[in-house]
């Protein structure tokens, strides 16, 4: 899983059935210094992230299992929200 | 267009995608995907890559890691969001 925080959303209305009333947001990967690492990606949300909101997703065919019994078309999901974040140097 | 491919693949639309940035700037590379939205010339798509590829529709037991999920209609980005 990946850090990230929420810097958008975006819109669709013709997608895959599954996709119906998921919430696609547009995630920037973050270093745990919370400076933006990487290109953007579009996610799925499982957990009602807001926007500016501090989160943490995870990319690939296990990204869909956050939606379980449910089958969403997705390779990147939120799956939590930060609440607080301690990082130890040297 | 290709002819000769796996018998799975039949009937399938294949398109050229170029990743592009939230801001709409072009990225590296270019990409071959099942379509599965009827997605037209030009549009901005959502694409799913790897085994998440296979979920799409009409994709399931098919040798696809890159699929065409949804046609995006608008996308809104925080002020401040884009890297310099």
């Amino acid at each position: 899983m990946f850090l990230g925080r929420v810097v958008g959303c975006v819109w669709s209305t013709v997608k895959q059935a599954d996709l119906q009333g998921q919430r696609l947001m547009i995630v920037q990967p973050m270093t745990p210094e919370l400076k933006a690492t990487g290109k953007r990606v579009v996610c799925t949300d499982a957990t009602g992230a807001g926007a500016g909101e501090l989160i943490y997703w995870c990319r690939g065919r296990e990204s869909s299992f956050a939606f379980l019994p449910g089958e969403v078309t997705t390779d990147f999901t939120i799956v939590g929200i930060v609440d607080e974040l301690r990082v130890k140097r040297g | 267009m290709a002819t000769r491919k796996d018998p799975r693949l039949e009937g399938k639309k294949l398109l050229i995608l170029k990743p592009v940035s939230p801001e709409g700037k072009d990225e590296a590379g270019y990409v071959v995907a099942v379509d599965t939205v009827s997605a037209g010339f030009r549009e901005t798509v959502l694409a799913v890559s790897g085994s998440s590829a296979r979920m799409a529709e009409g994709c399931k037991d098919r040798p696809v890691d890159m699929a065409i999920i949804g046609i995006v209609d608008d996308l809104s980005l925080d002020e401040g969001a884009s890297p310099k």
